[in-house]
């Protein structure tokens, strides 16, 4: 699952260049330029991939983690 | 509001924002009634924070005056690639750095009793002189850092209130000057720090997040409809787009590799001191859930507005305003002062959002990693400690304000060599938590690095001046950001040093890996 989730996030930085759309002037709804949409379109990528990344692969070394008593301060 | 109609355009923005001011106070002195009196509970708010504050202050403390000012403000001068560049990338990196580095911080540090990075450092390297070379560089680079929210707020607030007092006129614009206005914001963050610590802090910062994503988002209903003036607000958008010149709505002025490069900035936040220290507010690891995931959206529904904003200031005549000032010069002259001064107090609450964390930050390194670290934590209580952390945010809150007046920089631009330094020290932190290998003298080398080649590559910007200063490995025609250079300097150094000398004891080791 952790390689899924390496591989999603590759993924999203290659998709986040937009070379294809770079000088194009189309504008959507008559005032959204697609360079801005498909940025749009990855922040809100980015937010599924990250859900899913809780969902399915939060560190279960956290949860253990939870049940053990802390330390009290660190060397200061 | 009878008053506030017999007072002129900029004595009512003044009003409102002096109202803003006065609210944030109240937070910090109820948040101050809160207080437990002990160290803990000033530095960290006794590890309290739920999911929904720590979405917000982690939300508030990382968009600052480069968030609105410096982004619409760049936005008008290269168009909607800003975008791209630097919020869709730190959507995908600030997660990223949250769910790898903060989550793990959070269980280390919750573990073994830490306070800031360097006690961190410190106990994972098994050494004490880590922590003075660590001192200098972090506070070095957030005073860069907080520069950047005294200045764009002091200008911020010249700006808004122009035409207050027009005896003044002959020495300005009539308004308050920037440096009384820097000087304010100071002031309240001051006061709401000192009083409310952490808790205050976290509050301040959720309420703050609400504010100016909220007017954000009317600043930027309120601006369409009266630059486009169309019969809706969709015709409204689309008429002012007409305007805009072709390149500001592509990325055709922009390079290619100059926007892959950029990608670097926002591992910054992996090394950001004061996220740091929100991290470890967290109160369970699950708290972290929501700010990862919604932190991509916040950012969207921040940055989109005032990139457009800066986009269609692009096709208006604004010969005489720095691009800093777009933003707040357009709500000044486009929107009645009643909505404008609310829309500044947004614009101030993005700002102080970060100051107040980055101040108290600062605080807790010198207490923890300085006077009780070499004086003896026994030495101080609970309480005297707290007046330490406080006396040392008033001391960096003046200095911070002297320098304030030594000049303007553009908020971009500082921005970007504080993250870049930032950035390169990612490689450090990721191998501390995740590489065996890592040694002393491999961090030593590592930051060392970092410094020098960031030294270098500053002077050779004129520190700063050339905002278009960039390197050229791969021809003229492949320009490539400065931070690659000093991560990469950082990152070998850090690896072949750690690769040829001893490692940290197996107790030590243990203490931070799974045998």
């Amino acid at each position: 699952m952790k390689l899924l989730i390496w591989l999603l996030v590759a993924a999203l930085i290659i998709f986040h260049q937009d070379f294809w759309n770079w000088n194009s002037q189309t504008l959507y709804f008559g005032f959204l330029p697609i360079g801005l949409l498909y940025q749009m379109g990855v922040s809100i990528a980015a937010a599924l991939v990250w859900w899913f990344a809780c969902t399915f692969a939060w560190p279960a070394e956290i949860e253990d983690f939870e049940q053990e008593p802390a330390e009290k301060g660190g060397k200061a | 509001m009878t008053y506030l109609i017999a007072m002129n355009d900029g004595q009512t923005r003044l009003t409102i924002i002096l109202i803003y001011l006065g609210l944030l106070l109240f937070l910090g002195f109820f948040a101050s009634r809160l207080f437990r009196g002990t160290r803990d509970d000033y530095l960290l708010a006794s590890h309290s924070i739920g999911p929904f504050l720590l979405l917000m202050s982690m939300f508030g403390t990382t968009m600052t005056a480069f968030a609105l000012v410096g982004s619409s403000g760049e936005a008008y001068k290269k168009g909607i690639g800003v975008y791209g560049m630097l919020a869709s990338s730190s959507g995908i990196i600030h997660s990223l750095c949250f769910f790898v580095i903060g989550v793990k911080i959070y269980r280390i540090g919750r573990k073994h009793g830490y306070s800031t990075q360097i006690q961190f450092f410190r106990d994972r390297l098994d050494s004490s002189f880590i922590g003075l070379v660590l001192f200098p560089i972090l506070v070095g680079l957030i005073i860069p850092y907080l520069l950047i929210g005294v200045m764009a707020g002091g200008g911020v607030i010249a700006v808004m209130t122009a035409g207050a007092f027009p005896e003044w006129a002959t020495s300005g614009n009539g308004g308050i000057p920037a440096q009384y206005g820097s000087l304010l914001i100071c002031l309240v963050v001051l006061i709401y720090v000192f009083f409310g610590g952490m808790r205050g802090t976290a509050w301040a910062n959720a309420f703050q997040t609400t504010v100016f994503m909220v007017l954000g988002v009317v600043a930027f209903v309120m601006l369409a409809n009266r630059l486009g003036d169309g019969d809706s607000f969709v015709d409204s958008l689309s008429r002012i787009t007409q305007q805009v010149e072709y390149s500001k709505l592509t990325r055709a002025n922009m390079s290619q590799t100059l926007f892959f490069t950029y990608m670097f900035i926002p591992l910054s936040v992996a090394m950001f001191p004061h996220l740091f220290q929100h991290w470890l507010t967290a109160k369970s690891a699950n708290s972290f859930k929501v700010p990862v995931i919604l932190h991509p959206i916040f950012i969207m529904i921040v940055w989109v507005p005032c990139v457009l904003i800066g986009v269609w200031a692009s096709s208006l005549d604004l010969t005489n305003v720095k691009p800093n000032d777009v933003l707040a010069f357009l709500v000044n002259d486009k929107i009645g002062p009643v909505m404008g001064g609310l829309l500044s107090a947004g614009i101030l609450a993005a700002i102080m959002s970060s100051l107040d964390s980055q101040f108290l930050c600062i605080g807790s390194i010198f207490t923890n990693d300085i006077v009780t670290h070499y004086l003896g934590k026994d030495r101080f209580s609970d309480r005297g400690q707290v007046w330490i952390a406080r006396s040392f945010v008033i001391v960096i809150v003046a200095v911070t304000y002297v320098l304030s007046l030594q000049g303007y920089r553009s908020v971009f631009t500082m921005a970007v060599w504080c993250f870049s330094g930032f950035a390169a020290l990612f490689p450090l932190v990721f191998a501390a938590l995740y590489w065996r290998g890592l040694t002393v003298y491999g961090a030593f080398s590592g930051i060392l690095a970092m410094v020098g080649s960031w030294g270098y590559l500053f002077w050779k910007s004129d520190f700063g001046a050339n905002t278009e200063f960039a390197l050229h490995p791969f021809g003229k025609s492949l320009p490539i950001m400065p931070v690659v250079a000093i991560f990469l300097c950082s990152l070998l150094a850090m690896v072949i040093t750690s690769l040829i000398t001893k490692r940290p004891s197996d107790e030590t080791l243990a203490k931070f890996f799974k045998t």
